[in-house]
């Protein structure tokens, strides 16, 4: 078997706003070993278990936990970011939408470890059935009383607010996430301090992706050194794959890491449709590298995606086939940047627009070598000096397809400049 | 102390410093754009970022605090190239008609790219026009030259407290912006102009007044007369190439001549009238025990303030006009009696380190013959320097002048007026020396001085303690009109200025104004205050003889109807 259900073992098999099904599927009984446990206890479980954070960073999950854990301030939030924005990317509606009490058990561990006292959901506004289902959910744990005030009698106070995002996308950066909640718009803010110090309203703030979440009962039901075992010595654990594009079975797949990304598009997607070539594919989502055909048999690994210069944790695969023109998709990706971007600082707010600019020249065979290195210098300014992660990804596309597909670039010039002469 | 290195030299720094301030403190120079001494770190225009070797990205210098072993770079080819990139890009979409700006070859963009060798931009120019806002008498935003930092949003919100411009829309429609886009008049905009005072560009000026001045200078018909604020004696060198805080008071009065102003005047003199009106007024509803606390009126950014935001207190505002004002009402009256010259032809100028001055002096209440303004012009420092260099003045060779008679008298107090504290203290000056019918042992009160944002104090009036406050920036101003309006105001004087430091940190100033700028002007205002023979308002000769041949009484009829004036509730 290709996949490994961990976090999807319940979908399909209880209603998803059903507590009493969540619960007799084991539901809670993390949370509740948890209780059992010292609060440093949880978090070194989760230490061992050596799970890296699932928006896409792939920063060690433990250490926001400590940092946290560490902090006098009161009160502290434990926030979920399910702005989950980035084009390709689906599996955290996915897993609201069939499990969403593992993403409350989840906050609730990580509220329990840290001392934790407010925990908001903070849902991608284009997402009305997950976040219905998500408010069902909560509601239903303070029926229960697994959130409230003296949860399950022990003293312990946590309350989840639902709240909605308003469809900008860079509202999934954590600083942003932090602006739009406070009710400013949603521009990022200058780092350090980092939310675990100062995050909403200036105090102590865990943000986390929803599937890391769903991770914590997984977690500490197994423990943090089974947990371990499972994936690569970098990457522990599953990742939920959203699997979209030009393959036949499209869909979210949760596999162990390291699976080699040629198996997931052909035996999980069933490959591209009869008559095509598979021409590229991008991985993590507009954000993400554009790879061709021979680098499939790389696996999923954070590390191996780092290489990149990218960070792809998400675990989206964008599978792109022959009908498809390279510059087209760079445009198309480059208006999405342009449109989302905040306009805080000035390597995104401009570079993004003059990106297009470039890039519409090679649409329209007015391209010329000087267009190629300016390109190539600004993409790599872009990266290296924009304030947030919008910024320093949305040239990613262009600098991998620089890499990998160079000659068509030159082609490209070739052919402006037949067209001048002719 | 940590120890790091930049550019291959070990250095030795203070922790939590940042990059930015070490390598400052070492003589290195990393360029910055939206950086400001005293405003907020906002890291927008990365301009400032530097390689610290280990480390993939760049990071700016501003918002990164330097740590043990750092091994930094701010000057490899990659942080240079960066740089340059950036500054092509905001280029790119921007409307840099350079020679038509008013920030030509002081243009903190301007001198960037000079810096940067950029000599040809690789990028699309994108920019698109956009309307000018003139709508004010005092400020005009040109968006077009706007490179969104942020440091105006940051003044107007941090400093101000007023939030009359804020950052809207996003990504490449970002702009700086009043609410729903309104023209500047038509919002809650104090015109303090601290906003053009800090903006790197030429995207927020004063609204250019010269040539209405030139116009004046030219037209034989006009009787010309122009009067200095006490600020601006200790800032103007500054925009001449001076150092910072040079008292040019000499030198200023030959420019002026030079510039072919009949008389030059000293509002000092109005300011010393300032304080008998003010002290009077103070002094009988201290007696009446009504309308307390009394707070000043010389600061038009705070008038304008309290009128839109605080109408509540406005029977708190002393009646009493600016010393601005008062000038040109006496101008228009008794100086054009005593000249015999017909008060149409007197056409008056005043040189403001303020930009509010200008709406000031527009306003219809300030008008004695209820058509025209007092006050016929106002030009801020800079656009003062402006007229000097256009008339080829080599200002630093002057020979200097003396302030045309009989008014040159003029006070300590007075000279005091410019900074923070100095109105409370001209006052009290007087005011403790009338009620305790003996002279002061002290006329240095030193509480009321300094760059502390709320100041209190206590005098004794006979056995009577008297509590007084000062505050300087709308935002420190807040909390007091807050008091007030709730009726928990333990005080009975308050004075008021809008701009960090008080006049000598206007908005009219010139640029570069940090609070180490505005520490110097304030140490050569208080240098004048002791370097001058009167030092007391009441006892100012000149000032007496005004009330016994003009005047009449202080607070009589005559001063009431030329000296004082009314606020109305303009809340909207």
């Amino acid at each position: 078997m290709i996949t490994m259900p961990l976090l999807t073992r319940r979908f399909g098999k209880i209603k998803p706003t059903s507590i009493k099904d969540y619960m007799a599927h084991e539901g809670y009984e993390a949370f509740k070993k948890a209780l059992l446990m010292d609060r440093i206890e949880v978090i070194e479980e989760i230490e061992q278990s050596r799970i890296r954070g699932r928006g896409g960073a792939g920063f060690p999950a433990h250490i926001k936990l400590i940092a946290l854990a560490k902090e006098k301030a009161t009160p502290k939030y434990v926030i979920c970011n399910a702005d989950e924005g980035e084009p390709g990317n689906f599996k955290d509606r996915h897993l609201m939408e069939h499990d969403p009490h593992a993403v409350i058990e989840g906050m609730l561990i990580a509220a329990y470890a840290t001392r934790a006292t407010h925990g908001v959901i903070y849902i991608r506004g284009e997402y009305q059935h997950a976040m219905d289902l998500m408010r069902q959910a909560v509601e239903a744990a303070y029926q229960e009383n697994l959130l409230g005030d003296n949860i399950l009698g022990q003293g312990i106070t946590f309350d989840i607010e639902v709240r909605s995002g308003a469809g900008s996308y860079v509202c999934g950066e954590e600083f942003a996430l932090l602006e739009s909640l406070e009710g400013k718009a949603g521009r990022t803010r200058v780092k350090p301090p980092f939310p675990t110090e100062k995050g909403l309203f200036g105090k102590p703030t865990l943000i986390n992706n929803v599937e890391t979440f769903a991770n914590y009962p997984v977690i500490i039901d197994m423990t943090g050194a089974a947990y371990a075992k499972i994936g690569t010595p970098s990457s522990t654990g599953t990742k939920l794959i959203s699997l979209s594009g030009n393959v036949k079975n499209k869909g979210v797949y949760e596999v162990p890491f390291g699976v080699p990304i040629r198996t997931i598009i052909n035996e999980l997607g069933g490959g591209v449709e009869k008559g095509r070539q598979l021409k590229m594919v991008q991985l993590g989502g507009a954000c993400g590298p554009i790879i061709p055909e021979y680098m499939l048999d790389m696996i999923v690994d954070f590390d191996r995606f780092e290489e990149f210069e990218s960070k792809t944790g998400a675990g989206a695969i964008i599978v792109i086939d022959d009908r498809y023109d390279f510059f087209e998709l760079l445009h198309n990706i480059s208006h999405f940047f342009a449109h989302e971007s905040c306009g805080k600082c000035i390597p995104c707010r401009e570079g993004n627009l003059q990106l297009i600019k470039t890039i519409e020249k090679f649409m329209n065979r007015k391209a010329t070598e000087k267009d190629l290195s300016a390109l190539e210098s600004q993409a790599r300014v872009m990266h290296y000096t924009s304030l947030c992660g919008l910024g320093q990804t949305a040239p990613t596309a262009i600098i991998s397809m620089l890499y990998f597909f160079r000659g068509v670039f030159l082609q490209r010039i070739e052919d402006s400049q037949m067209e001048v002469s002719s | 102390m940590i120890q790091i290195t930049i550019n291959n030299r070990v250095i030795e720094a203070k922790e939590h410093t940042t990059i930015l301030n070490i390598a400052k403190q070492n003589n290195i120079h990393i360029p910055t754009l939206c950086y400001y001494p005293d405003l907020d770190i906002k890291s927008d225009c990365r301009i400032c970022v530097v390689e610290i070797v280990g480390q993939k990205g760049l990071v700016t210098a501003c918002s990164t605090t330097a740590r043990e072993g750092l091994e930094i770079r701010t000057n490899s080819p990659r942080v240079l190239n960066a740089r340059k990139t950036i500054t092509e890009l905001i280029l790119s979409n921007h409307d840099a008609n350079c020679t038509a700006c008013v920030r030509n070859m002081r243009c903190e963009l301007q001198s960037l790219a000079n810096r940067l060798g950029i000599d040809v931009n690789r990028f699309e120019d994108v920019h698109e026009p956009k309307p000018v806002d003139d709508s004010s008498p005092s400020l005009v935003r040109d968006m077009n030259r706007c490179i969104k930092c942020g440091r105006c949003v940051d003044v107007c919100r941090s400093v101000q407290g007023c939030s009359v411009l804020d950052i809207m829309g996003r990504g490449h429609d970002v702009t700086v912006s009043t609410a729903y886009g309104k023209p500047l008049r038509e919002v809650f905009c104090t015109y303090c102009g601290q906003c053009s005072s800090v903006c790197p560009v030429g995207a927020i000026m004063e609204k250019d007044d010269t040539d209405v001045v030139w116009g004046a200078l030219h037209d034989a018909q006009k009787h010309v007369i122009v009067q200095i604020a006490p600020a601006i004696r200790v800032s103007l060198g500054e925009e001449l190439g001076l150092h910072f805080g040079g008292i040019v008071t000499g030198k200023l009065i030959a420019a002026l001549k030079m510039l072919g102003f009949s008389r030059v005047f000293d509002t000092n003199f109005t300011a010393d009238l300032t304080i008998i009106e003010e002290g009077h007024e103070l002094i009988k509803r201290l007696e009446e025990g009504k309308n307390l606390p009394v707070i000043t009126s010389c600061c038009p950014g705070w008038i304008n303030y309290v009128e839109h935001q605080y109408p509540e207190i406005i029977h708190h505002l002393s009646s009493c006009k600016s010393p601005q004002q008062m000038f040109g009402a006496l101008a228009k009256t008794y100086y054009a009696q005593r000249e015999k010259i017909n008060p149409d032809d007197i056409f008056v100028v005043s040189i403001m380190p303020c930009t509010a001055k200008k709406f000031e002096a527009s306003r219809p209440e300030m008008s004695v013959n209820g058509k025209d303004p007092d006050v016929n012009a106002v030009l801020t420092t800079r656009e003062l320097a402006k007229m000097v260099k256009q008339m080829g003045i080599d200002f630093d060779s002057l020979k200097e002048e003396k302030f045309d008679k009989p008014d040159e008298v003029t006070s300590g107090a007075a000279a005091i007026f410019g900074t923070t504290g100095g109105v409370m203290e001209a006052a009290l000056r007087t005011v403790v020396e009338i009620l305790n019918h003996q002279p002061l042992d002290n006329i240095e009160f030193e509480t009321v001085r300094g760059m502390t944002g709320f100041k209190e104090a206590e005098v004794m009036i006979g056995d009577q303690p008297i509590k007084v406050a000062v505050v300087h920036t709308l935002g420190h101003a807040k909390a007091i009109a807050e008091q007030v309006k709730n009726g928990t105001s333990p005080y009975a004087f308050i004075e008021v200025m809008a701009c960090p430091g008080g006049c000598v940190g206007g908005g009219g100033q010139p640029y570069g104004t940090t609070e180490e700028v505005v520490r110097e002007r304030i140490h050569s205002i208080y240098s004048i205050d002791r370097l001058t023979r009167i030092r007391k308002s009441h006892d100012n000769a000149a000032v007496s003889n005004l009330y016994s041949q003009y005047l009449g009484e202080p607070n009589g009829e005559m001063a009431h109807k030329l000296l004082h004036t009314h606020y109305t509730n303009k809340r909207r």
